[in-house]
């Protein structure tokens, strides 16, 4: 019964909240940190991508404490299978931003001028769909009635993505003024991984539907 | 005193059964969930089922003492034999059983050996009450549910704090359900041998007096919580895991639904004050545990979504209301005819 003592619940609801601020802000880094290399800002991108580092290895430790104490506690036995996927899910967004700054700092591909814009969008577009299946989470914890409307956001943004991440492949390669085919796939690349970001919110976005599901009454 | 206790056997075995049994009913999901442990559900319900007996156990086991005035130790053993065997020979059988239906049954066996005539206004209430209590449930567990739904969605509550206050809230009305399961059903257990209490009344101290009847209440509520600790466990686990897949949220409103009910069909003093207040009170009987349960399910089920609703438990309630008590007239009818007739025992 060690799970119904208000201590040891409110700890759990602010490593969850805390968990869920972490990953809200590697998205809002990685836009930084993309807008800062497209500028290229120097000082203020390795700066994103320390910070982004930073937060990764916080997500890590509030979700490994999370599990544990779930386990350990007994807390939410219903759902905790649930919770703890849905955890794990969204812990990889933040490895995605984490990685996609870490590359730029090692490859630092060459964004063509006229690419520059569609970049930022790309990235502002994986950054909502982050903090929209955030938001989606923290709803699945206290107003499951409003998970459908983030999850929904999630797709329409990765949509988005998906067609802004298309359109910077051919322009890449439609492209003249680029004229080594490495460097059209290395821009291939990095638009993929920006996009990706995306994506991984939106499976983390439709496994949030299921439980949401499974967890109205 | 040995011989005492070998004539209260039946009973005890009966009251042992009831506690393996209908104690999952109370705590199957939480402990099947794992959302309380299972020997804090064992030591709450067996305490409140002790308390509830004791405190709140002579309406409805009077009602079934009108039905058959069974007033021969023997006589009385047998009838509880009679109603253990055919829990026990139904339950092998995979027949839906209630040890109320049996023990009715077998009350009424012994009125056909005795040619005594069974009381029919009290069987009449006994049948309506069997009847009308899983559909009251099935009301309450209907309401509840809806209530629960709205203050969930509209109240932002933390999925941990949820969490939290279910298992509160599981405690709680567990602790109740078994103050009500042994309030309503210690007559079952211990009915029959009301007229025939071997004990008498014992005073300890100025504050304490607990009357011939209530002893034999403690020695029924004991022997359902020995049910409870030796067996329950895989009832409830059973409970839990594999008949009706409830969640914690939702169990909490079944066992509320089905725990009101028992404790309007055994409170006397609920029945003093409706009556007071010119209200309409309930008879105080015996009814069902499991079958309320169902009621509650059914309830649940209806409010979820009515097209998923599974009728056909509502068919295996009605089989027991009819199997149960024919089975138990006919082998508490053969039981008394050996007893008194191999044994030489006087059991009318």
């Amino acid at each position: 019964m060690k799970g119904i003592f208000t201590n040891k619940v409110k700890e759990m609801e602010a490593n969850i909240e805390a968990f869920l601020d972490t990953v809200c802000n590697a998205g809002l880094i990685l836009v930084g940190g993309v807008k800062a290399y497209i500028r290229k800002n120097k000082e203020r991108f390795e700066q994103c991508h320390k910070e982004i580092s930073i937060l990764e290895t916080k997500a890590d430790t509030l979700r490994r404490d999370i599990k544990q104490k779930l386990y350990y506690n007994m807390l939410i036995p219903e759902s905790r299978g649930d919770v703890l996927g849905l955890l794990e899910n969204i812990d990889t967004v933040v490895d995605i931003c984490e990685k996609v700054l870490e590359q730029l700092s090692i490859e630092q591909p060459i964004i063509p001028e006229y690419l520059e814009g569609d970049f930022i969008e790309l990235s502002e577009l994986s950054g909502k769909a982050v903090d929209s299946v955030v938001q989606g989470s923290r709803a699945f914890f206290t107003n499951i009635k409003m998970v459908n409307d983030f999850v929904n956001k999630v797709h329409f943004y990765e949509h988005e993505a998906d067609q802004v991440e298309k359109s910077i492949k051919r322009k890449a390669f439609a492209s003249n003024e680029i004229k080594q085919f490495s460097r059209k796939v290395h821009i291939r690349y990095f638009a993929e991984k920006v996009a990706l970001v995306s994506d991984v919110a939106e499976s983390v976005a439709e496994r949030l539907a299921v439980y949401a599901i499974k967890r109205r009454m | 005193m040995i011989g005492t206790l070998f004539l209260l056997s039946s009973g005890l075995f009966l009251g042992w059964s009831l506690g393996a049994n209908d104690a999952a009913n109370i705590f199957g999901t939480a402990v099947g969930t794992r959302m309380i442990r299972f020997y804090m559900a064992a030591i709450i319900s067996s305490i409140f089922v002790i308390i509830g007996a004791i405190v709140s156990g002579a309406g409805a086991s009077h009602t079934l003492g009108k039905l058959g005035e069974v007033s021969a130790m023997s006589g009385a053993f047998t009838v509880a034999l009679g109603a253990a065997l055919t829990v026990l020979w139904m339950t092998h059988a995979k027949l839906p059983v209630s040890t109320s239906q049996a023990v009715v049954g077998a009350i009424i066996g012994w009125n056909f050996f005795a040619h005594s005539p069974a009381h029919l206004d009290s069987l009449r209430t006994i049948i309506g009450a069997w009847i009308f209590s899983p559909i009251l449930t099935a009301i309450f567990a209907f309401i509840f549910f809806q209530i629960i739904k709205l203050i969930v969605d509209n109240s932002r509550i933390h999925l941990i704090r949820l969490d939290s206050l279910t298992r509160w809230g599981l405690i709680i009305v567990g602790a109740f359900g078994a103050y009500s399961l042994g309030a309503n059903n210690i007559g079952n257990v211990m009915g029959v041998f009301v007229n025939s209490s071997p004990f008498h009344d014992i005073s300890i101290g100025s504050f304490l007096k607990l009357s011939s009847v209530q002893q034999l209440f403690l020695v029924g509520g004991i022997a359902i919580s020995v049910g409870i600790f030796t067996y329950s466990k895989r009832v409830m686990l059973t409970v839990g895991k594999s008949i009706f897949k409830l969640s914690p949220l939702t169990a909490f409103v079944a066992v509320l639904s089905s725990s009101i009910v028992l404790f309007l069909f055994a409170s006397q003093s609920l029945k003093t004050f409706l009556v007071s207040h010119g209200l309409p009170s309930f008879p105080l009987v015996p009814v069902s545990s499991s079958q309320s349960i169902v009621g509650a399910i059914i309830g649940i089920s209806l409010a979820k979504n009515p097209k998923n609703t599974n009728f056909r438990m509502l068919g295996k309630i009605s089989l027991g209301w009819i199997t149960t008590p024919i089975g138990a007239v006919i082998v508490t009818y053969i039981l008394l005819f050996f007893v008194q007739n191999v044994f030489g025992q006087t059991v009318t």
